[in-house]
């Protein structure tokens, strides 16, 4: 690895969009070594990035409570929970560095759960059988984003860290072939505009809109990468979508986002539905005998705590059998009585005071007395932008991180592993793994009045001005909502070629539509939600294309991607490891052209594959 | 879907602020939203009556929302003069339309204070409150070096108050509400915050003063113990982190 002498640092420009826990942490981290960096989000403050909802915890290799956790340990887990479809060195990295995020975090003043002893304190996650997963009441995301940010806060002040915030970055730009700028759009005063610098990390979340109902909050978009993508970064898995257990069930159509409760509710929480179908008495009048536990009755081992996937279908499995609660029949009961009588309400109200009140806010339901409501729903995307193994992508000095790239988590992630990744990733992977691209690039090269940012400019002005101009009768929000139909029913949850092929056919009529007769209000060059909303719908509809591909390339279930076709009897994921041991990343070859795919092979040194079970 | 199907709905008179820009005039104007239920969020009614002002070729109302769960502070709607709408521990985008009657008329105003600029109809300029971070919310740790996260215990109840006050979600209702617009407890969420752990200490001095001294340079007010803030913020911020706040900085002073 290359390094690049302190007194040269702050010749090179790093251009950072995101401000969530791996773009703070990234930018800050960046900034105290003494790079020149400048910061990127759409929100009006980077505290306000999306890792602020995270409310469960963060996973780390500490072994505090002595009960056999251990670096080696945490990375099984991991691959193990990523159905083997993780790039090993990366999880093993990973699992390395977990422990010393917890470690910053305090010395940061992060404010995480404690015993009366004065030590930390930890609890379980689904798919561990250790307790390894520090929180910080049910804010744990806030906490350590908070953290970042005020890491970073420092950073602006001492002038290392350039902040633009109100800003979304709608194009890519290559120098010979190498990344060196980024065209953005002010979402004030609507100037497009041009940044340069040396190298450009994006780290900007997930793709779980896609769906149009997820837990993510509005503003989280594909359009960052997906530019990237366009420009030629290889997009990876990107078929690998997380559907949440533990979130409140939909109750309208006008509905603009579904609220998560953490996972770790399932702690204290027993899931069930009633034993017949179409048992219509309240739940406290179901006695226990007419109450089907399904996930202790399947996984006796993992129980209520078996990884996101398995409980999300078991639980989509049960209201298709006809066993469903609530609106629609789509929703499972979140149980707490036996913890309550067990512990005590006070004991309850102060794990997950926070989680019942939500709950209540939203639902008018008081659920320490009638049990909670759930359903599962779109949260996480595992597939993201492809990157090596120090996290620049197929484009030189292009770096992705956090939920935006595709590495560690393989088909599936595990609770309480979001947060370590972004953290891993912006603390202490980019620190080291850039200066080794730099290091072998001149600083400045690229200037402000190169062809390709003044044409960049003139691009996405040109994309701007079509939105504009379509002039037609549906909104922004309702292409959204069209895609989201077909993309939660037919790549949802569960998947099959005829479901596939089926949206293959649909979404580009969608797309079709949208540029016939999308409508958008008021103008560019002002505060204009509506064009920013179009330019994001445009690029989801543009995407969900590419995943539909992916989830019909991938003959295979694994993880989170479950094809009906490849099920065990008992209805577990089917692995073909002949067949799809492998990462497929898509190159893009131009509108209208179907992308190329590319193979990296997955290979396991450590541990051999074998069938994921939590029974 | 299907249950809600032939639930009652209700019709809402809604009286907005509108302001096309910073220095341009503003002005309230009325709006009526309909077929509403009791399962709208707040946020999702003027969804509706924005998607209908679109159809009609007239300028939605711009608002700031992202997370719509409460938690990334960001909404900012001060309703029936009240910030956040006056439901204990409760953002706007969290409010349910269940609150609110049929035929109800709801004024919608922008935060006001000196230091929040409007940028457009209902979001402002909090940018401020990013500054008085910048002047000291943070211990001067670098990334890498720093000891086992286990080495300096703390006690529980000093983990707990810290939590208490970094609760915060830096949404602003406490300025908002201020009739002095002081981001006083904002502030001293934060100094209470590095002030009940170890690792605050260091910098303790420095930290207050430079914080305080921004809060001023940026235009906000000072406290004048009226607890409006305490009784507007949607995350329960107790007031007594403003009286911690000013020890901070009477013990900076020596």
């Amino acid at each position: 690895m290359k390094l690049v002498n302190p007194s040269n640092k702050r010749k090179y420009k790093i251009l950072v969009v995101g401000t969530g826990l791996a773009g703070a942490s990234a930018a800050a981290s960046l900034g105290e070594l003494g790079y020149n960096v400048e910061s990127f989000c759409y929100q009006d403050s980077p505290r306000r990035a999306h890792s602020i909802a995270a409310q469960g915890g963060i996973n780390a290799a500490k072994n505090y409570p002595n009960d056999g956790d251990s670096i080696l340990r945490l990375y099984y887990d991991t691959i193990k929970g990523g159905d083997f479809r993780s790039r090993e060195a990366d999880v093993w990295r990973l699992a390395q560095v977990s422990n010393e995020i917890i470690d910053q975090c305090v010395a940061q003043g992060v404010p995480l759960a404690r015993d009366y002893a004065g030590y930390l304190d930890t609890r379980s996650f689904g798919g561990a059988q250790v307790s390894r997963t520090f929180y910080a009441r049910g804010q744990t995301g806030q906490q350590l984003l908070l953290g970042a940010y005020s890491a970073l806060s420092r950073q602006i002040r001492l002038k290392t860290v350039k902040l633009f915030p109100r800003t979304e970055m709608l194009d890519l730009i290559l120098i010979d072939g190498e990344a060196k700028g980024i065209t953005i759009r002010d979402l004030v005063t609507g100037e497009i505009r041009v940044h340069v610098g040396d190298a450009v990390l994006l780290c900007t979340g997930g793709y779980a809109n896609v769906f149009n109902l997820s837990t993510n909050a509005r503003g989280c978009s594909v359009t960052a990468i997906w530019k990237a993508y366009r420009k030629g970064a290889f997009f990876a898995n990107p078929c690998f979508t997380q559907i949440h257990p533990t979130c409140i069930p939909q109750a309208g159509d006008y509905q603009s986002k579904l609220t998560l409760m953490s996972e770790s509710l399932r702690n204290d929480g027993r899931i069930w539905v009633p034993k017949n179908k179409g048992d219509k008495r309240a739940p406290n009048d179901i006695p226990e005998d007419d109450r089907d536990y399904y996930l202790e009755r399947k996984y006796p081992s993992f129980g209520n705590l078996a990884p996101r996937d398995i409980s999300s279908r078991a639980a989509k499995e049960v209201c298709d059998d006809g066993r469903g609660v609530g609106p629609g029949g789509r929703g499972v009961y979140l149980d707490c009585r036996d913890s309550i009588k067990r512990l005590g309400e006070h004991v309850i109200r102060e794990r997950y005071g926070n989680l019942f009140e939500m709950y209540e806010r939203i639902t008018g339901e008081d659920g320490y007395k009638v049990p909670m409501r759930i359903y599962p729903a779109s949260h996480y995307t595992m597939g993201g932008l492809w990157v090596d193994y120090n996290l620049m992508s197929n484009i030189p000095g292009l770096f992705v991180l956090g939920e935006a790239n595709f590495s560690v988590h393989g088909a599936n992630r595990l609770g309480a592993s979001a947060l370590m990744q972004g953290l891993a990733d912006g603390y202490f992977v980019i620190p080291y793994t850039v200066a080794n691209y730099l290091a072998s690039s001149k600083p400045g090269k690229a200037k402000e009045d190169h062809a390709e940012c003044k044409k960049s400019i003139e691009d996405v002005k040109a994309h701007t001005k079509k939105l504009l101009l379509i002039n037609g009768k549906v909104t922004p929000a309702e292409f959204m909502r069209k895609l989201g139909n077909v993309t939660w029913n037919n790549i949802g949850m569960a998947r099959s070629k005829e479901s596939l092929t089926e949206a293959l056919a649909k979404i580009p009529e969608i797309r079709e539509e949208f540029w016939k007769n999308l409508k958008v209000s008021g103008t560019e060059l002002e505060v204009n939600q509506q064009l920013e909303n179009a330019g994001r719908t445009i690029d989801f509809i543009e995407f969900a294309e590419l995943l539909c591909r992916d989830a019909l390339n991938r003959d295979e279930s694994c993880g989170a991607h479950f094809r009906v076709e490849h099920q065990f009897p008992d209805g577990e994921a089917k692995r073909n490891d002949e067949n799809f041991s492998y990462v497929a990343a898509w190159g893009f070859k131009g509108d209208g052209v179907p992308p190329e795919l590319h193979k990296e092979p997955l290979e396991f040194n450590l541990i051999k594959p074998a069938v994921r079970s939590y029974k | 879907m299907s249950g809600h199907s032939e639930e009652k709905t209700k019709t809402l008179n809604l009286i907005v602020w509108r302001q096309a820009g910073p220095d341009k005039p503003g002005r309230f104007e009325t709006y009526i939203a309909k077929n509403i239920t009791d399962h709208h969020s707040f946020l999702e009614m003027l969804d509706v009556v924005n998607e209908e002002l679109i159809k009609e070729g007239k300028e939605p109302i711009v608002f700031d929302h992202d997370c719509r769960e409460g938690i990334c502070g960001v909404c900012s709607q001060v309703i029936n003069g009240v910030p956040h709408g006056g439901h204990e521990r409760t953002t706007v985008c969290q409010l349910h339309m269940r609150l609110f009657k049929d035929g109800d008329t709801i004024y919608i105003e922008p935060w006001r204070a000196r230091a929040f600029p409007i940028i457009k109809d209902l979001m402002v300029d909090r940018g401020a409150l990013d500054r008085i971070i910048q002047a000291g919310g943070y211990t001067s740790v670098h990334t890498g070096g720093t000891p086992d996260a286990n080495a300096i215990p703390i006690p529980r109840p000093d983990a707990e108050y810290a939590m208490d006050a970094a609760e915060c979600i830096g949404c602003g209702a406490c300025v908002a509400a201020c009739p002095n617009g002081s981001a006083m407890l904002f502030l001293g969420a934060k100094v209470s915050q590095f002030a009940a752990l170890p690792q605050g200490q260091v910098e303790a001095a420095e930290r207050v003063a430079n914080m305080l001294k921004e809060m001023q340079d940026c235009g906000f007010g000072n406290c004048s113990n009226h607890y409006e803030c305490q009784a507007a913020c949607p995350k329960g911020i107790s007031v007594k982190f403003i009286a911690r706040l000013n020890r901070e900085y009477l013990k900076s002073l020596f």
